[in-house]
């Protein structure tokens, strides 16, 4: 039977087709996980430690309890199981005991028979801390030996020495996703021990793995269901309420909600890491990359969740997606009682590159070389050595053709205009159109895609063929990305059938898609719809002798040998596919390894207008460039893309969770900005279609790469048009305009080279 | 008790004290389109419409909506029908998660409404109040601006 892939007719592969839910979703009947109702519903409320690190003296539920309609308080002594979870460790208790961790740990829950009940029930419940001490500086962590990993990477010569060296000291701050859609679910108890939890997660199968370990349930008596799910860019693929609405459902026996309101939001998720960085490099005087020495310092907070693995990231891709001869990576994911990082779009990725192309332009200014010829020149590609990991790249890696892409694009002519909307302060009228200054920036950023270090890396896909159509079954989250749609799309592809649904499948109706997470759904899943599509296809023409399927049915040549009732008649047709990876393998003592199943870069520039005496900033303009493999969706892609790249934007000029000891200090859409539709630039995106090895018809993840060098090309840019180091994002008024907070960097010649180096 | 007009259907209510529209709507009037996303009435994925005003619902006590005409994004079209704002945003990819979708809508309606062919800076500062943590807004501003240049 040939397996050769017909492209449907117009809404298979390649096709900018509109999502499947997008016409629920603009009419207001999608229904999300905060909007789930069932009858006799309890609601739940989370009570949260108000200290960084304390000692819990005694919990008194008697006030909540003696309330009206409240039903429950629950604490760790009411956990049945190993009472712990966590994503990559299970380190994390259900409830705090003995001592909180983290501001906003939780310590107990409630459950009542409304909302305002269950939160007043919250704030009732008596509970006495002795305040300690918190670890909040990651450098005394590191220092201490208070560490989630550890990794030292050394690849080349170490002799290597390069004639012309930059140093620089760079600094990340804590971004929060801030999905719109916050933590909610409903859990259901099926009456015999058992319960039902509809959820927006990331990672079904994993949800479920830890609430029935944390709770000592079978794994049949607990399923866990996709419900409707606002955004999530990292923020779900650890768990937030999971297993405290199970235990709730459980002890009462009725259904509970629960809605983290936005302030809890902040709390109830992992953050991106914030890092501290140090920097070397060293260059020939040909502009050849010699040497990199890199320190990175990433703060992990309070437990482990993938603190690990976004570590790893940022030390595999430290050197960025250049050439270098010799390369020592140090890298460290503290533990301290700041908020748990975790992952957020880019994971581990976006923090070295600020840094790695900020020496990129300072090691081209001290060369005399354009910026983007020193990239072009030192440009990875399929055939080199990852620089750190010493991995052979065998797939697609057009770093220089995102390069040259780019830099081709016509920039953007001066704008004159007055109009305050078009000015940096915009409408609150501070800036005078003179007083504007113009700055174009570049960035390169490279990462790994799907996941790596040797992790059983897979997806499951059920195809099954009813005279409706094929039907996709899956448990992969549709967080907002567009999996449903390409999925759907892949299935037309490879069926030939136009009517081709995703069917969200529970934990105990399919096995594990992985997480919604790391690029990863568009291949993984992708590929193994792939797989089952084309299995049911061939069955279909194998049973009645066909050479083509549709949605009338099997023909041969152009006749119609069987109607799909007819086809279906004689037995049904499903096909369960389980989609691997290439096979990855984790390091080794140096950092070296097969450690990656596939690579992806993207090229950005900026052009941003800048008020450098009040220190406001327009970004005006991105231009990108991004390796898509194929673009299985050129609308959906670009919509990654102009996503991913808002979020680069938002961490380069305004987003930042304000810490002080350990406690949020802006906890609020209030309080911490977002960039808006006033906020956001102009993006062009050319697609780079180079097809990857293992990838559906060539695709490679999209998700991650807006975001990762983004963030790099905006600073460069306001570097550009200001002269001030800004080695920090997000960059504040205060940088720019005062020159505060710099780290030092800087660039020397060999008679200025430091002895022994 | 309040009595109030909701899509053209009248309507009644019997909120607490403080509760917000935003809630009587979703949780009492079984109107979830509206979405509750940071209560602070900065992110707009709870506008509405009342008595011809955009409004946060999540900033209206619930009370103070007695004797309104309130229109969500469940009033915009039809049951079987989608509206010209509806279509060019889901056409041009202007819904990903789809969050603030509804309150996008309402505010791209009542701006359409109030100024048929606004120009891409207007559609801009008409909606800076609905966040949107998907899709950059660029392809929400390509929908509506095309639509703007549709009118005659």
């Amino acid at each position: 039977m040939t397996t050769t892939i017909r492209t449907a007719k117009t809404r298979g592969v390649g096709a900018s087709i509109p999502r499947p839910d997008g016409i629920p979703k603009l009419k207001g009947e999608f229904a999300y996980s905060s909007d789930l109702e069932a009858e006799g519903m309890l609601w739940g409320a989370t009570v949260r430690s108000p200290h960084a690190r304390a000692r819990i003296v005694s919990i008194d539920a008697a006030p909540a309890l003696a309330m009206v309609g409240v039903r429950t308080v629950l604490t760790q002594e009411d956990v049945t199981g190993s009472g712990r979870f966590g994503l990559a460790v299970r380190d994390q208790p259900v409830f705090a005991t003995g001592e909180v961790h983290f501001w906003g740990q939780p310590v107990a829950v409630v459950a009542a028979e409304d909302r305002e009940t269950a939160r007043r029930a919250a704030a009732a419940l008596l509970v006495a801390y002795e305040p300690l001490e918190p670890l909040v500086d990651p450098a005394i962590a590191a220092r201490t030996g208070s560490t989630f990993r550890v990794i030292d990477i050394v690849n080349g010569d170490p002799g290597a020495r390069g004639e012309v060296v930059v140093e620089g000291e760079y600094e990340v701050a804590m971004q929060d996703q801030a999905p719109l859609g916050t933590e909610s679910g409903l859990a259901i108890p099926d009456g015999i021990g058992g319960v039902d939890l509809h959820i927006s997660t990331q990672w079904l199968h994993a949800d479920h793995a830890q609430v029935f370990e944390a709770l000592a349930l079978a794994p049949d008596q607990v399923r866990l269901h996709n419900a409707g799910v606002g955004g999530a860019f990292g923020s779900r693929e650890d768990i937030s309420l999971q297993i405290h609405l199970c235990m709730l459902a459980l002890r009462t026996g009725r259904p509970v909600k629960m809605v983290y309101d936005r302030s809890e939001s902040f709390v109830g998720h992992v953050h991106r890491h914030p890092a501290r960085m140090r920097y070397r490099h060293e260059a020939d005087r040909d502009g050849n990359l010699i040497r990199i020495e890199a320190d990175l310092l990433f703060d992990g907070g309070a437990y482990t969740s993938t603190s690990g693995a976004v570590l790893a990231n940022a030390c595999y891709f430290a050197t960025g997606p250049y050439r270098v001869r010799s390369v020592a990576i140090h890298g460290v994911a503290a533990r301290t009682n700041n908020p748990t990082a975790g992952a957020m779009r880019g994971f581990g990725a976006p923090q070295p590159c600020f840094a790695y192309e900020a020496q990129m332009d300072r090691l081209a200014a001290a060369l005399g070389l354009d910026p983007v010829a020193l990239r072009l020149k030192n440009a990875l590609g399929t055939g080199d050595r990852l620089p750190t990991t010493g991995q052979p790249i065998v797939g697609s890696l057009p770093t220089r053709t995102v390069i040259e892409s780019v830099a081709a694009m016509p920039l953007p002519e001066p704008d004159e205009s007055t109009d305050p909307r078009r000015l940096p302060g915009g409408t609150g009228l501070t800036t005078p159109r003179p007083a504007v200054r113009r700055g174009i920036g570049f960035a390169v950023g490279i990462k790994n895609l799907a996941f790596s270090e040797g992790f059983d890396d897979f997806s499951e896909v059920r195809g099954v063929l009813t005279t409706a159509g094929l039907e996709l079954h899956t448990a992969a989250c549709e967080n907002g990305q567009g999996m449903v749609t390409v999925v759907e799309q892949i299935g037309r592809s490879a069926s030939g059938l136009d009517r081709v649904t995703v069917v969200f499948a529970d934990t105990s109706e399919i096995g594990s898609a992985g997480s919604t997470s790391a690029s990863r759904q568009t291949q993984m899943t992708g590929g193994a719809a792939l797989r089952a599509a084309t299995a049911v296809r061939d069955e279909a023409l194998r049973r009645v002798g066909g050479d083509r399927l549709d949605d009338s049915g099997v023909w041969r040549g152009d006749r119609l040998v069987a109607s799909l009732e007819e086809l279906l008649a004689s037995g049904p047709i499903a096909h369960l596919e389980r989609f691997r990876h290439p096979l990855t393998s984790p390091p080794n003592a140096t950092g070296q390894g097969d450690i990656h199943a596939g690579f992806v870069v993207a090229a950005h520039r900026a052009v941003v207008d800048v008020d450098a005496e009040l220190g406001v900033v327009r970004v005006v303009r991105i231009d990108t460039a991004q390796d898509v493999g194929r673009a299985l969706n050129p609308l959906a892609v670009v919509g990654q893309i102009e996503g991913g790249i808002m979020q680069g934007v938002g961490l380069a000029v305004m987003e930042e969770i304000v810490l002080d000891q350990g406690v949020m200090k802006n906890a609020s859409f209030t309080d911490y900005l977002l960039p808006t539709f006033l906020d956001a630039p102009e993006v062009e995106a050319i697609l780079i279609e180079e097809p990857d090895h293992w990838g559906p018809f060539g695709a490679k993840g999209v998700g991650e790469p807006p975001t990762i060098s983004s963030t790099a090309a905006v600073v460069a840019a306001m570097r550009n048009a200001t002269g001030r180091e800004l080695n920090r994002v997000p960059v504040r008024p205060q940088d720019i305009a005062l020159g505060s907070h710099q780290p030092p960097a800087t660039s020397h010649q060999p008679d200025r080279r430091p002895e022994g180096s | 008790m309040i009595r109030l007009s909701v899509n053209g259907v009248a309507r009644t209510a019997d909120p607490t004290g403080a509760e917000s529209l935003l809630t009587v709507l979703r949780e009492q009037l079984g109107l979830p389109g509206a979405k509750n996303a940071c209560e602070q009435g900065e992110c707009g994925s709870c506008t509405v419409i009342m008595d011809g005003e955009l409004v946060c619902s999540c900033l209206v006590l619930a009370a103070d909506a007695d004797g309104t005409e309130v229109r969500t994004v469940e009033g915009v079209a039809s049951a079987d029908a989608i509206d010209a704002v509806q279509e060019a945003l889901l056409d041009a990819g202007g819904v990903q998660c789809g969050f603030c979708t509804p309150g996008i809508v309402v505010a791209a309606r009542h701006l359409f409404a109030t100024k048929p062919d606004p120009t891409e800076d207007e559609i801009r500062e008409a909606l800076a109040g609905n966040i949107c943590r998907c899709t950059g807004y660029g392809s929400i501003v390509r929908a509506l601006a095309a639509l703007a240049a549709e009118t005659p």
